[in-house]
């Protein structure tokens, strides 16, 4: 398999009134083409801005990020799907889901035509006339999700993008993304501070250690897939969980104690 | 629902609501009657019409629950219109029962003869009239061509003041939008002009009125007129759209540059939409003040204008014209809220 992301060293440090502080030191990360990894750490931990540099929104402090071009050179390098889902609520939820295409200048016919075909996909087809304040967040959500995949990136980063909403419409759309993800195989860096939703949805659980954000560990998730919400209640699942909770404990705990 | 039979305790409650507002509406004829024959409406006029008003908020309070659902926006709709109503009667009946004095207070009917009056005569020593006189275009037109409709229109005082909010606003709600603009879009800018702008925006524009009159070449024409709204309009836009465009939401800045805009379609996808509702809040402000300083600027130094109206029927003292004057500020202020309103939800269709 090939290497789709590395990044090497990534550090990042913002001035601050009291000098400088470091989010992140000397993280690396390698994710295979095709490959769902799981960024794990306690908040504050810097993996939200990890995954910023790697869409280029934050400048990098020290160290090299890379995302290797694909055979299309007109197709994205990257799309974010963001925790405050971000979608415009100026436009239309057809015209947010184009939005991607429009800006690299696709013609509205075959825009809408891609758009809408995402919107049937997460089930939004009959709300394409609505605007962002007329939906739910589990469906703003999903209108972020189609907006990233109707872009047909090279690589998909997720920031949280389930954090904000209730147990039961994050169930329904950990299944949903499930779903449309074993379809596409598209390569997926996902930001998380839930394990189960990592062990869930990962194919690799990587763990970021907090103040500052360094590599912990990590753990491969062998559990095979079609993967659903059946699968929570498996055996591996359970070791799994276990096994990343016992070596996260610590920083979160630390985290915890630094934000006092 | 309405086929079910009234239980007894319903009709009991309705004869007792009905009972109530018996009584609350005789302590009202009773009140105001009584109080007529025995003499006090003159000396404590003010004190029972606030008795008046509590008794009437009562009934309508009582009201209130038993209005059916789909009555319930026409109940709304009758209270708003119905205070108004109340009060004009009030005024009218005290006036005429001569309790106040009519040089300083006409009653409602004679403001309206005058309004009237205003509206369809002809002004021979100012040479001007309210409206223009459209309907004289038919006749005008045959004889004079488009010379004669302009004359007219020259003549009205409403369109004298609309035209000079209009371009004030126009040419001062522009400038304020680029250089808001700017100041939002670009630290440095905001910083070297963010402290001098709010020193200039408290000063009250109409006291740069004397100084535009010695700028422009013609002191008495429309020039230092419309340069006074303008400059009012443009800090309040100016100061709105610099407030919009630096207050949006960092994510939908980071999400237009993740999906591929720069420059001038950031501008036009996220960075204009964004702030437009703040920089519509800025608009709003900035027409009631174009108002409020036209009619100053024809007090001061205008020969046509509502302003200049209200002025000069101060000057020969003919009150109840000034008050058609004032109403008509007021109609005016109000069209121009409600074409703001309508431009609105035309440029803003998400925001319902």
């Amino acid at each position: 398999m090939t290497t789709k992301i590395s990044a090497k060293n990534v550090t990042k440090t913002f001035p601050s009134a009291d000098g400088t502080v470091t989010a992140i030191d000397n993280f690396n990360l390698d994710v295979r083409d095709g490959e769902f990894v799981c960024i794990v750490g306690p908040s504050g931990c810097g993996k939200s801005t990890f995954l910023r540099i790697l869409a280029d929104l934050v400048p990098i402090t020290g160290g090299e990020v890379a995302i290797v071009p694909g055979d299309d050179p007109t197709k994205p390098l990257n799309n974010v799907v963001f925790q405050e889902y971000a979608i415009f609520p100026w436009k239309t939820v057809l015209d947010n889901v184009a939005f991607g295409l429009q800006m690299r200048g696709v013609a509205k016919k075959e825009r809408y035509r891609t758009a809408n075909e995402w919107l049937t996909r997460v089930g939004l087809r009959k709300f394409a006339d609505y605007y962002p304040a007329q939906l739910s967040g589990g469906m703003k959500q999903r209108v972020s999700i189609a907006r990233a995949l109707a872009n047909d990136p090279e690589v998909l980063l997720m920031d949280e993008p389930l954090g904000a909403l209730d147990a039961q419409t994050k169930t329904v759309l950990q299944e949903e993304l499930l779903r449309i993800w074993e379809d596409y195989r598209k390569t997926v860096v996902y930001i998380t501070h839930s394990i189960d939703e990592a062990v869930l949805l990962g194919d690799r659980v990587v763990l970021m250690s907090a103040h500052p954000g360094t590599n912990k560990t990590e753990f491969v998730v062998d559990i095979p897939r079609p993967r659903s919400i059946r699968t929570t209640a498996t055996p591996e699942f359970a070791r799994l969980t276990g096994a990343i909770w016992d070596a996260l404990e610590d920083e979160v705990k630390k985290a915890m104690e630094a934000q006092q | 629902m309405s086929m079910i039979a009234k239980t007894p305790s319903q009709q009991k409650k309705a004869t007792a609501l009905q009972r109530e507002l018996l009584v609350l509406l005789g302590i009202l004829v009773v009140l105001n009657v009584g109080a007529a024959l025995l003499g006090w409406w003159p000396r404590v006029w003010w004190a029972l019409l606030f008795v008046d008003f509590v008794l009437v908020v009562r009934i309508a309070e009582r009201l209130e629950p038993h209005i059916p659902y789909r009555r319930q926006t026409l109940f709304k709709r009758a209270l708003a219109v119905g205070f108004p109503v109340l009060v004009l009667v009030a005024w009218e009946l005290i006036v005429r029962a001569d309790i106040l004095n009519p040089r300083w207070f006409p009653p409602p009917t004679t403001i309206a003869a005058a309004l009237w009056d205003l509206i369809v005569s002809y002004d021979r020593f100012n040479e001007t009239s309210l409206l223009g006189r459209p309907w004289l275009i038919p006749q005008v037109y045959p004889e004079e061509g488009w010379a004669g409709v302009r004359r007219l229109f020259t003549e009205s005082h409403v369109l004298a003041t609309l035209l000079r909010v209009l371009f004030g606003f126009l040419i001062g709600a522009s400038l304020g939008l680029v250089v808001g603009m700017a100041m939002g879009l670009n630290k440095t800018v905001r910083m070297m002009l963010d402290a001098t702008m709010s020193a200039v925006y408290v000063l009250p524009k109409i006291a740069i009125f004397p100084l535009m009159m010695l700028i422009f070449p013609d002191p008495f024409g429309e020039g230092p007129k419309i340069a006074v709204v303008a400059i009012s309009a443009f800090f309040l836009v100016a100061i709105s759209t610099m407030t919009g465009v630096h207050g949006i939401d960092k994510v939908y800045l980071e999400a237009g540059k993740n999906y591929g805009a720069s420059g001038l379609r950031m501008l036009r996808h996220v960075i204009i939409p964004g702030a437009l509702p703040i920089i519509f809040s800025g608009f709003r402000l900035a027409l009631g003040t174009a108002l409020i300083v036209v009619v100053a600027v024809e007090f001061i130094r205008s020969q046509t204008g509502v302003g200049f109206l209200i002025f000069y029927y101060w000057q020969i003292l003919v009150t109840e014209k000034m008050y058609a004057g004032l109403f008509v500020v007021m109609v005016l202020g109000v069209s121009l809220t409600f074409g703001l309103q309508w431009l609105e939800h035309k440029v803003m269709p998400w925001r319902r």
